[in-house]
């Protein structure tokens, strides 16, 4: 699969194609102008060469009318340049809002890939998705940053620490493709690679089942739920000293400063990590950091228990939207979450 | 030409003393000391490149270790960038012929002009002793965490060296805006002077208004790293992303300090050897303002993929796409001044052919990477790296060695012997294109930039690069030979061998210590060849 036109990377996502097109209409517009200049300059030079020592070039001052052709030609190029490779921007890093994209957490450290799937699956620098399918990565990084780049997807974008950026690609060709970190992050730069593998739908299927014995990724993060002891505040039985996390992912949360915000993976992070950078409206600002105590794997466990947890209907979060400031709105259940259940990716 | 004799004295021949080189406040004088040390500065850059590109000729990089080989590519950056390019045409020939062109006997502050080089030096000595203690693995780019939290070489003392350069910079600005502010002769306005000039005064205000940004972005690495402030640590609640802001706030800026004034220097060359006034005169002056300016607003792009929103990242995209416009203008405006000129194939004008060339290709593959969707995957390849390097390195040393060979008979009173130079010239292009071409391809293909190891299909490109290296070594060796040759057997060159205008070539050559024996008057515009007899000085 790596093999294809030896000059030229496969193009193996939905996406490459398109990039690929920009890119061959850059390409033109620039073999045109080199020709171009390089082709004037040529007969020009050849054409006005000195044919005697104590000759003189002609008097001529400029056009105003030439440079503003000029000026006004490339500018028209450039913006189509810019609209289109806008346009293609927006599809690269704005994920597609549906419900049937399979996530991935993505760990990078220095210097491995760590991928954790949410059926419990873990890899190391090799990643198996379904050929066809839009796969969401979500991810971080536990020390410096580095890029997530697949060439022949086209894809590439850095991961940072301390916050979860979404990337995501449709392959179109089952294959076997290089995972190369793109961002320097040390010695072992060059060495942070790995492979994507991409399944037919079939087989994908046989290598998901094939993870026996593992917890999936929300039940590894309700036992680290259950042994930090977060449960003596987030549980209906707790007091109430703090709120109830069922069907919080994705809903709207108000704040003791009147804000607003999305209860996404970011903000779950930050609750667990930073709690008193954004307290929730009517608690007191009580839960202690876990910055330190949980490392990033357990930390994108808790993540994706909390996303399992279905809202209760009887949980004083629903009927009075006031102590715990998760706004009214209608409880979707967790499968409107792009993570959805576990389950429903078998 | 030929019976030319050198002047009874000159700015070289009053005082052999080594004090008297030390201590000189000649703006020539300076000139000569800073030529001497960016070379030397060349020559440390240019191993570092030969060991890169050695290593990357097999794809196992079973010549160094990984660790060697990240200081290798660091230092080659740190030294290439801040050492050479950035003071390279500015400190000497900006330092040796602002003075002449406008008509002025020295810079405005003469003795700041040497404490600047002594503060480049000193600056130089620091980063030069962070590399043989061990070396620093940063990349030129010092990227926190990694720089912060992650390497353990000397990253603090590297980036003092830089600090102190870049006082320098600074100073040198200072002293070149406010020496064509206020030492112009009577009647050279604003429009008689040479584009040169313009260049170098747009290439001053970046320095003057940049570097301080970048003083204070390596003090805060250095802070970082001894106090652990947590500025860049997410951790401690600080943001990594936010060194990148502030470091491209200045380097992005700081890619014209390097450029810019080699497209004033080319302008001088094209007018000369066409014997003709550079077509558009005011709008190449003005491009080179409008470049100063617009470079501060691009620095985004660098980050298309590290994290900005969407929406900011568009306007840096547009904005990039914008400051591309006055380099094209001056482009068309060279080309458009070879129209009916009188077009000599001398060495300087090789050159300059070579950087409308190199920069050319440089300025559309930079289209490329403006391009946000296109970037994505271009960003941190080997694209990035041939683009830059057509620029820095075809563009901005084209730009350099031919105004060295331009006004090396001014500088030295002799000739270059100019059969040899125009195989040096020729050499260098096609090293040049060879290293550097490949890895567009490469880039494309995938290849990510700072790798040691690599995957197999890419080594015949690798190959083809590495071995285009080499004859741009020899090519870089050849000018070095036959110019110092040239000092003391260079046939005498003459006041002006190239029969040019401009108030540099009214004096002799070389100057006399105050450049001219007495002040001159200017009475024309610049360029003025065509028809009217007349001559420069009244
Ligand atoms: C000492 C009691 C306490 C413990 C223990 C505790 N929390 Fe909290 N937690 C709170 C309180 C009070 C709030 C609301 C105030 C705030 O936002 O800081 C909260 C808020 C949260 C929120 C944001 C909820 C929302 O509605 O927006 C999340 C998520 C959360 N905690 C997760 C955890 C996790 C995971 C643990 C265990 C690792 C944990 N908490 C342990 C008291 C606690
Ligand atoms: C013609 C206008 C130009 C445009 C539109 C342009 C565009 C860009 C862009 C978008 C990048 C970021 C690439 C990436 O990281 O993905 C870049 C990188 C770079 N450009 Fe340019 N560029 C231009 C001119 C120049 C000039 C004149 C120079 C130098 C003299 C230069 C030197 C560099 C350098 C050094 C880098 C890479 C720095 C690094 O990451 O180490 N560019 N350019
Ligand atoms: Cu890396
Ligand atoms: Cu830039």
């Amino acid at each position: 699969m790596l093999s294809g036109i030896p000059l030229f990377p496969e193009e193996a996502s939905t996406l490459a194609t398109k990039v690929d097109a920009l890119y061959f209409f850059l390409v033109a517009v620039s073999a045109f102008f080199v020709v171009l200049i390089a082709g004037t300059i040529l007969y020009f030079a050849i054409k006005y060469r000195r044919r005697s020592e104590d000759e003189h070039g002609a008097s001529i001052h400029g056009a105003i009318l030439l440079e503003t052709v000029w000026t006004i030609i490339p500018l028209g190029i450039a913006l189509v340049m810019f609209i289109w490779s806008a346009d293609i921007y927006f599809q690269a890093y704005e994920p597609p809002k549906s419900n049937s994209a399979v996530n991935v957490y993505v760990l990078a450290k220095q210097w491995m890939w760590k991928f954790q799937h949410m059926d419990g699956q873990r890899e190391i620098n090799e990643l198996h998705v379904p050929v066809n399918t839009e796969i969401k990565l979500i991810m971080t990084s536990q020390d410096v940053i580095h890029s997530f780049f697949v060439p022949d997807f086209r894809i590439k974008m850095d991961v940072l620490p301390g916050r979860y950026r979404t990337l995501w690609f449709q392959a179109t060709k089952p294959g076997t493709y290089h995972l190369f970190c793109a961002e320097y992050c040390g010695a072992g730069h060059s060495r942070m690679v790995g492979q994507v593998i991409v399944m037919k739908p079939a087989d994908y299927q046989a290598w998901i089942a094939g993870g026996v014995g593992t917890d999936t990724l929300a039940a590894a993060g309700q036992k680290v739920f259950t042994n930090l002891a977060c449960v003596t505040c987030h549980s209906p039985d707790s007091g109430a000293r703090g709120p109830m996390l069922s069907g919080l992912f994705d809903q709207k949360v108000r704040l003791q400063n009147g804000q607003t915000v999305v209860a996404d993976d970011a903000y779950l992070r930050e609750s667990i990590m930073d709690p008193g950078a954004q307290v929730v409206a009517g608690y007191q600002p009580i839960m202690p950091t876990y910055q330190g105590l949980v490392n990033e794997e357990q930390l994108l466990e808790l993540i994706e228990y909390i996303k399992t947890l279905k809202p209760a209907p009887s949980a004083p979060t629903v009927t009075t939207p006031e102590p715990d400031g998760h706004a009214a709105a209608p409880k979707t259940p967790a499968m409107s979450s792009p993570a959805g259940a576990p389950a429903a990716h078998r | 030409m030929t019976t030319a004799v050198l002047p009874r004295e000159d700015y070289l021949n009053t005082d052999y003393s080594l004090r008297s080189w030390l201590l000189t406040t000649d703006h020539k004088r300076i000139c000569i000391l800073y030529l001497v040390t960016i070379t030397l500065f060349f020559a440390i850059g240019g191993a570092f490149a030969a060991m890169i590109r050695l290593s990357l000729a097999t794809p196992t990089g079973s010549l160094v270790s990984d660790e060697t080989y990240n200081k290798l590519f660091t230092m080659h950056g740190i030294i290439m960038v801040f050492f050479f390019l950035v003071p390279s045409i500015p400190a000497t020939l900006g330092n040796f012929f602002i003075p002449i062109m406008i008509g002025a006997k020295d810079v405005a502050f003469p003795k700041l002009n040497l404490a600047s080089w002594y503060i480049f030096t000193i600056g130089g000595c620091f980063t030069l002793w962070a590399l043989i203690t061990g070396g620093v693995d940063t990349g030129w780019t010092f990227y926190t965490p990694f720089s912060t939290l992650s390497s353990n070489t000397n990253v603090s003392l590297a980036a003092l060296g830089i600090f102190i350069a870049g006082f320098a910079s600074i100073l040198t600005g200072l002293n070149f805006m406010v020496t064509i502010h206020r030492m112009r002769a009577p009647g050279m306005t604003w429009f008689r002077m040479p584009l040169f000039l313009w260049s170098m005064y747009a290439t001053s205000l970046i320095m003057v208004l940049g570097t301080p940004v970048l003083a204070i972005t390596l003090l805060l690495v250095a802070a970082e790293r001894l106090l652990h402030l947590g500025i860049f640590d997410p951790a401690r609640g600080g943001d990594p992303v936010l060194f990148q802001h502030l470091f491209w706030f200045y380097s992005h800026p700081a890619v014209y300090i390097m450029i810019v004034p080699s497209m004033g220097v080319v302008s001088e060359i094209i007018a000369a050897f066409s014997r003709k006034r550079v077509f558009g005169y005011e709008f190449v002056a003005f491009s080179s303002l409008a470049i100063a300016v617009f470079g501060f607003l691009v620095w985004g792009h660098h980050l298309f993929v590290a994290g900005l929103s969407v929406y900011s990242a568009m306007v840096f995209s547009l904005l990039s796409y914008v400051v591309a416009i006055p380099s094209a203008v001056k482009v068309f405006n060279w080309t458009a001044t070879l129209y009916k000129g009188s077009i000599s194939f001398a060495t300087p004008m090789l050159y300059a052919f070579g950087f409308i060339w190199m920069f050319t290709i440089g300025g559309l593959t930079g289209l490329f990477l403006a391009s946000l969707g296109l970037d994505i995957h271009l960003t941190d390849t080997y694209f990035v790296v041939a683009h830059f390097h057509y620029i820095m390195v075809g563009g901005a040393i084209m730009g350099y060695m031919g105004g060295l060979h331009y006004w090396w008979p001014k500088m030295t009173g002799r000739m270059y012997p100019e059969g040899w130079a125009k195989i040096g010239a020729l050499t260098i292009f096609l090293g040049f294109n060879l290293t550097f071409f490949p890895q567009f391809i490469l880039g494309y293909m995938g290849m990510p930039r700072r790798y040691h190891v690599y995957p197999p299909e890419f080594q015949t490109l690798n190959v083809l690069s590495s071995a285009g290296a080499s004859i741009l070594g020899i090519g870089y060796l050849i000018p070095l030979v036959y110019l110092l040759w040239s000092l003391k057997y260079g046939p005498i060159a003459g006041d002006n061998p190239w029969n040019a205008k401009g108030l540099e070539w009214q004096t002799t050559s070389p100057p006399p210590k105050h450049n001219f024996e007495e002040t001159p008057v200017v009475t024309e515009e610049a360029y003025n060849y065509g028809g009217l007899e007349e001559s420069h000085v009244g």
